[in-house]
This record gives C-alpha cells, sequence and structure tokens, in this order.
C-alpha cells in the first residue's frame, strides 16, 4: 500500500521512487529511477522562498497524520525526514498558479473517459479471492472487530495479507 | 453491550417520561402520533413553541443526504454483477477487491440514471465532472478510499417538490419544495457483519463497488413529516424514472438527517447527523424526536455537539453512535485513474465520435417519462377526481413497489383507468369503489393489484349494474365480497343467484311501503309531527323487508308521498 511505504522509505533513509517531472532546479532526469540509496533528500539549489517560513511539525500534526495515513513515524529520525520532506515539497510555492485551472492529465483533451456498456464480465471468482485471505469464516473474509486507529495498520494487513 | 444497552435504554425513558410530562396529553400511540404532530411547523411556518413556559420559539431546521442505489446490471466502475442476495463474496471482481493492476472503468448506464434523475430534479447537468478519492481506512473498503465525486459533481441546484396534507383527513394538500445542492456519483462500500461473540468481523463486498447516486438536499426541511413526504416523492420519481428502485428495506435507498434547532434571528444552531434510518416512517420518528431531544437539552442549558447519532427504532430514540475521534480528514485528492466525465447535448454532439461513448443529456431528457406530479394532474384533469384521491392512487403503487422487487407492475392507476373504460359509471364516483372497496381488500389480504381476484373487467360489470340501476350499492358491496373469493362467477351470475336485484315493480314496493307504514303507528306520528330524522328508520324497514332490494331513493319518495296523504 502506498502510504505504508512511503513510512517505510522514510525511515530507511530513501528517496521514494517518483515520476520523472521538472524541477526548477535544471536538473533532468532521464526517466528510470535513481539508482542506489542517496543519503539525503535532494534539496534543489533554490531552497523554499523566503515568505514561507519553514513548517514546524507539532506533536498535534503529527498524531494527526498517524492516525490518517496509519503511518508509525516512531521516532525523531522518522520526524526528521517529515520535516524535510514537507520542506522539499514547499519548493512549489516558488510557482504562481493564481488563476491557472489545475491541470487533470498531461494528456489534456486528449483522454476521454471510456464508457463500458452495462453488462455482466465479472465475478464469481469466490475462490480466488480468498485464496488472498489469511483467515476466512464461510466465504466471508475476517477482519478484527472495530477499527482501533493506533493498531489498525496491523489490521487491514491481517485481513489482506498485503 | 447489554450493561451499555441498558444505559441507553434508561436515558432515552428518562426523556421520554419528562416529554409526556410536559406533551399535553394526546390521544394515539406513541409521543407523536401521525397526524397530530407536538411540532406543528407548518401551519405556523417552520416555528415550534417551546410549549407552556412560553420561551422564544425554536425553529428546527432538517436536511437530508440520501444514497440511492443505482439500478444497472453491473457496477460503477467494474463488471461483476449488482444482484440483492448472493452468496458472499461471489459478485466481486479483482477491482472490487482491491487487488493491485486493476483500475476502475465507468458504467455507461449509472451515468445515464444520474442524468435522468438530474433533469427530473430540475437540475443544472455539469458537461463536464470530475471523480474524486475519499480516504478512510474501514474494513469494508479494502482499497482504503471510496471514488465520489467531491469537486464538481455530475448535477447541482436542483429541486424536489412535494405534497403535504395539512390535517390527518387528506383534504388539504399543500405543495412545498425542497432545493437540492447536488448529484454525485460514488461507490458503495462492502458489508461487513460484526461477530461480537468471536470478536471478530466478516466482511463480504459483494455491494462494493456498486453504483450510488448520492443526492444532497439543502437544509429546507423543518420536522420529521417534511422529511417523509420529500423521500416519498423523491423514491417515487426514482422507481418511474428507473434509474433507482429505492426499495429502503432492501437498503437501495438510505437517508441521513442532518438536524439543528436555533432561534429566529439567530444563526443555524449545531447540527447532528441522525444514521440507521430503516424506512420512511421511522426517518420521521427519528427526525422529530432529535428535535425534541436537541430543544429540551438547549432549554436545560445543555449544548449540542456536533455528533453523529443511530436512530435506534425499538426505542424510538436517536443514541451516540461512535467516539468521535475529532472531524474526520477525508484527504480528498482527484482520481488519477479517471479523466473528467464530458457529456454532450443537441449543440456540442461532436460529430466523429462513437455512439457508444457519447452521452446526450437533450437526447435522454427526450425520453424521460412522465414524473408522478405530471401523472397526478393528468388524472385529475382527464377523470376529474380529487387531487387527494390522484396522489392516493400514486402513492398506494408506491407502496407495493417498496414490499415487492418487481417495479414498473401495473399498479392501482392502470386499474383504475381500466375500470373507467370499460363502466358508463363516472370516474368520481368508480375512485369511491377503487379507494375504498377494493383497496381495503387488497390491504386485508395483503395483495398486489396483479394478485386481485377480481379483475378490472369484473369490477366494471358490476360497477354497470349499478349504475343502470338493477341492483342497489348496498347489493352491489354484497356481490363485491363474493366476487373476491375468486369462484370465477360473473357479477350477474351473483346477483342472480342471492336475489339481489332490485325491485322493479312499483306496485310490489307500494305495497311494502304501506305495510311497514301500517305497522308503524308511533313513527308515523313523529314523521307527521316534524321529525323527518325517522323516516329513514322506516326506509330501512323497507329494506330489510325487501332484503335489501329496493332502491332507497324511490322507496323514501313512496314513503313520503304516502305519510303526505
Amino acid at each position: 500500500m502506498r502510504v505504508l511505504s512511503l513510512g517505510r522509505w522514510l525511515r530507511a533513509g530513501r528517496v521514494p521512487p517518483r515520476e520523472p517531472a521538472s524541477r526548477p532546479s535544471g536538473h533532468r532526469h532521464s526517466g528510470h529511477r535513481p539508482q542506489g540509496p542517496p543519503q539525503e533528500l535532494p534539496q534543489g539549489p533554490s531552497q523554499v522562498p523566503p515568505q514561507v517560513p519553514p513548517q514546524k511539525v507539532s506533536v498535534e500534526v503529527l498524531e494527526h497524520l498517524e492516525h490518517l495515513a496509519l503511518v508509525d513515524f516512531r521516532d525523531s529520525e522518522g520526524v526528521e525526514r517529515l520535516q524535510k520532506a514537507i520542506q522539499f515539497a514547499d519548493q512549489l510555492h516558488e510557482v504562481n498558479t493564481d488563476g491557472v485551472e489545475p491541470m487533470d492529465s498531461v494528456l489534456e483533451d486528449r483522454w476521454c473517459l471510456y464508457l463500458r456498456e452495462d453488462d455482466v464480465t465479472e465475478g464469481n471468482c469466490t475462490k480466488e479471492l480468498l485464496e488472498n485471505a489469511r483467515e476466512t469464516v464461510e466465504e466471508y473474509f475476517v477482519a478484527p472487530p472495530g477499527i482501533n486507529l493506533c493498531k489498525s495498520l496491523v489490521v487491514l494487513l491481517e485481513t489482506f495479507d498485503v | 453491550m447489554a450493561a451499555v444497552l441498558a444505559m441507553v435504554a434508561r436515558g432515552c425513558g428518562g426523556v421520554w417520561r419528562r416529554l409526556r410530562q410536559r406533551c399535553a396529553v394526546r390521544p394515539g400511540s406513541g409521543p407523536f402520533p401521525r397526524g397530530e404532530r407536538a411540532v406543528a411547523c407548518n401551519a405556523r411556518g417552520g416555528m415550534m413553541s417551546a410549549g407552556k413556559s412560553g420561551l422564544t420559539p425554536w425553529i428546527p431546521v432538517v436536511g437530508l443526504e440520501i444514497h440511492a442505489q443505482i439500478s444497472s446490471n453491473s457496477k460503477l466502475f467494474s463488471g461483476s454483477q449488482v444482484q440483492f442476495a448472493a452468496p458472499p463474496n461471489s459478485l466481486v471482481s479483482f477491482f472490487d477487491a482491491s487487488l493491485p493492476g486493476t483500475l476502475p472503468v465507468l458504467n455507461r448506464r449509472c451515468v445515464e440514471a444520474a442524468v435522468m434523475t438530474g433533469l427530473a430534479l430540475n437540475c443544472h447537468i455539469n458537461k463536464k465532472s470530475l471523480f474524486d478519492r475519499k480516504h478512510y481506512f474501514y474494513a469494508d473498503l479494502p482499497a482504503g478510499y471510496q471514488i465520489t465525486q467531491q469537486r464538481v459533481p455530475i448535477a447541482v441546484n436542483g429541486s424536489l417538490s412535494y405534497s403535504l396534507c395539512i390535517d390527518n383527513k387528506m383534504s388539504q394538500m399543500v405543495t412545498k419544495t425542497v432545493r437540492i445542492k447536488q448529484i454525485q456519483l460514488e461507490q458503495d462500500s462492502g458489508k461487513s457483519l460484526h461477530d461480537d461473540a468471536r470478536s471478530q468481523t466478516l466482511v463480504d463486498l459483494n455491494r462494493a463497488g456498486v453504483g450510488l447516486m448520492e443526492l444532497v438536499m439543502e437544509p429546507d426541511m423543518c420536522c420529521g413529516e417534511e422529511a417523509a413526504a420529500a423521500v416519498r416523492e423523491l423514491q417515487l420519481i426514482l422507481q418511474t424514472l428507473g434509474s433507482s428502485q429505492a426499495v429502503m428495506a432492501e437498503g437501495q435507498l438510505r437517508v441521513d438527517a442532518n438536524v439543528s434547532v436555533h432561534h429566529p434571528g439567530e444563526p443555524y444552531g449545531v447540527r447532528t447527523e441522525v444514521k440507521n434510518i430503516n424506512s420512511i416512517r421511522f426517518l420521521a420518528k427519528a427526525v422529530d424526536y432529535e428535535i425534541q431531544r436537541q430543544i429540551e437539552e438547549l432549554g436545560n442549558g445543555g449544548t449540542i455537539s456536533n455528533e453523529t447519532r443511530a436512530f435506534d427504532s425499538k426505542l424510538g430514540c436517536t443514541v451516540p453512535m461512535r467516539d468521535k475521534e475529532g472531524k474526520q480528514d477525508y484527504r480528498f485528492m482527484p482520481e488519477p485513474n479517471l479523466p473528467p466525465l464530458i457529456l454532450y447535448d443537441a449543440k456540442s454532439l461532436p460529430a466523429n465520435m462513437n455512439h457508444q461513448q457519447v452521452i446526450n443529456i437533450d437526447w435522454i431528457r427526450e425520453r424521460l417519462p412522465d414524473l408522478p406530479s405530471v401523472k397526478r394532474e393528468k388524472l385529475v384533469e382527464q377523470y376529474g377526481i380529487l387531487p387527494e384521491h390522484s396522489f392516493t392512487l400514486l402513492v398506494w403503487q408506491q407502496d407495493q413497489n417498496c414490499n415487492s422487487r418487481h417495479s414498473n407492475e401495473d399498479g392501482l392507476p392502470e386499474f383504475f383507468e381500466n375500470v373507467v373504460k370499460q363502466t358508463q359509471m363516472k370516474p368520481k364516483k368508480v375512485i369511491g369503489w377503487i379507494l375504498n372497496d377494493l383497496l381495503s381488500y387488497l390491504k386485508q389480504h395483503s395483495l398486489t393489484v396483479k394478485e386481485s381476484p377480481v379483475s378490472s373487467f369484473l369490477l366494471a360489470d358490476l360497477l354497470n349494474l349499478l349504475e343502470k340501476k338493477e341492483i342497489s350499492s348496498t347489493a352491489a358491496k354484497q356481490v363485491l365480497a363474493e366476487l373476491w373469493k375468486g369462484k370465477g362467477k360473473t357479477p350477474l351470475e351473483t346477483v342472480k343467484e342471492q336475489k339481489l336485484e332490485l325491485l322493479q315493480d312499483q306496485k310490489e314496493l307500494e305495497q311494502i311501503c304501506q305495510a311497514v307504514i301500517d305497522g308503524q303507528e308511533n313513527e308515523v306520528m313523529a314523521i307527521k309531527a316534524g321529525n323527518q330524522k325517522v323516516l329513514n328508520k322506516l326506509i330501512g324497514l323497507v329494506q330489510k323487508k325487501t332484503q335489501g332490494r329496493s332502491n332507497p331513493v324511490l322507496v323514501k319518495q313512496l314513503l313520503e308521498k304516502k305519510l303526505s296523504e
């Protein structure tokens, strides 16, 4: 799951794999993932513009994030990584986007939403689906009751055996 | 768990007791019997008095959020089947189970259903609408997010008009309108069954991914009755369009109510959300209870917290639902796997596109069926029946549709029209036979119109006999009772068998009248003295002697003639 991976990457001090994007720094990514783990999150030559103060992550924000994303930041190094990641993303503020419509896709008008006919073409694969589950009861998936969100991460792992 | 329930029960009981003491004693069952409102919000234009203490009045505000399951063969973003009862996890595709590598593919029929509904509710249809992800974690949401339309939904700014009767007798109907903020397409979640005994939750994903239309209404209503009437009308509209079967009992129509109260001139109060409402009747009860609870709470100096409450139908009250961990943050983001949904109309129709990929709003608008309000007006216009009767005709059909899983079956309006076609009796009189006699039989035996042993042909036949004055109306009712047994006899045969024909022989009738007059000296004197009511007794006696075979109008005339001699 994507959110889990973010936490893992942050703790390991790696850069999470991301799509090639152009940045004001002028660095060119050739399109494939960075080789080997860099030890630091790359900062472009231009730092965060002066009018945006560096964000300090408060305890409340941290708890809220952990609660929402089911990520465990665990130690101060993780929090530091988070801090740096936010600073890195804040570079976006350099670009003035006043009055510009957000883009839905780089393909713009060429990407048409495909409409499917209302026919039944899938399903009836109960056995295959249940094979993925650690525990089942009479063709139901099993999950521990209630979502105690502190440990829900574990709950979801257990249900779907991700 | 049992201890909690007991506490809740005690809590609710306490409130009820206090409420009962405050409200005047009213006949009828329950604190808020239908038709008698502790909340007379219509008459007073939305205000409620706080009872005998004479404090400033409270204005209740009710807004509804309705989820209607789209009537389609397959799901919103996948090709698995939509079906009510099926073996667990048998109607689940890889996408519904959120297996990696699967992508959503939009179902055309679901879009058409949403457009139809938007048009029927006078909405503006957005030619470009967007899909978003709403994130939260729950066992029945395998992806961890729901695909919905939060930024730009498919339809906005509509209205729903519904009728409400002012008093219990259905003689005065008033039309009200509630604004529709938006209609959006979204996915349904799966079902979780909580097994407390073994401390686990069982998850069935058959429902996961089914298409829903979420209708958000503006808080224009002020009491349970208005909410119930609005939902009934919406149900009728959805069933007429066919976009949803809207059977609440099967979860095809889910209603959540947002309730708050405030003093006139002040800003809106804090609202609570009431969930777990399983029928329209309970909707009215839940809303009215919550309004009263809030007024009580605020009247006692307490505060209302912005919480979610569940309606307990057994106790008839609302209870707090989950412990609030603070406001939910759904972290909305655009759905990256779905481009914008583009709809066209006659003007903007692209020339070279595959027809199957194009949805034309004007094409859909032209093919919308007659909405219930239009049907009702037509019935009133065409047959001269009263609006209330027209309302009952359609409402009965709706009730039948709710109890059966077949929509679009020939209902009462069609039956009525068929009878009218085959009889000389005026529609205004026919409607009485349909709504009073036929309907009560159907209700008594829990039958649908299709299952009625008395067909429209038979009823028309019977009414013809009545119209031609070959039988009296009392006799007609007897014949109907016989026909109901379904023994296959025609009305005429039944009449002959039971000797119910009206006496046509004037002389014989005169003789009987004379006999009655001669035998009731006291009554005759009373009538001659001016007491006309006693005449009815004589008419009754003549009827008895003729075994119901005399025309009461004629009998009255004869008696009066004789008495004045």
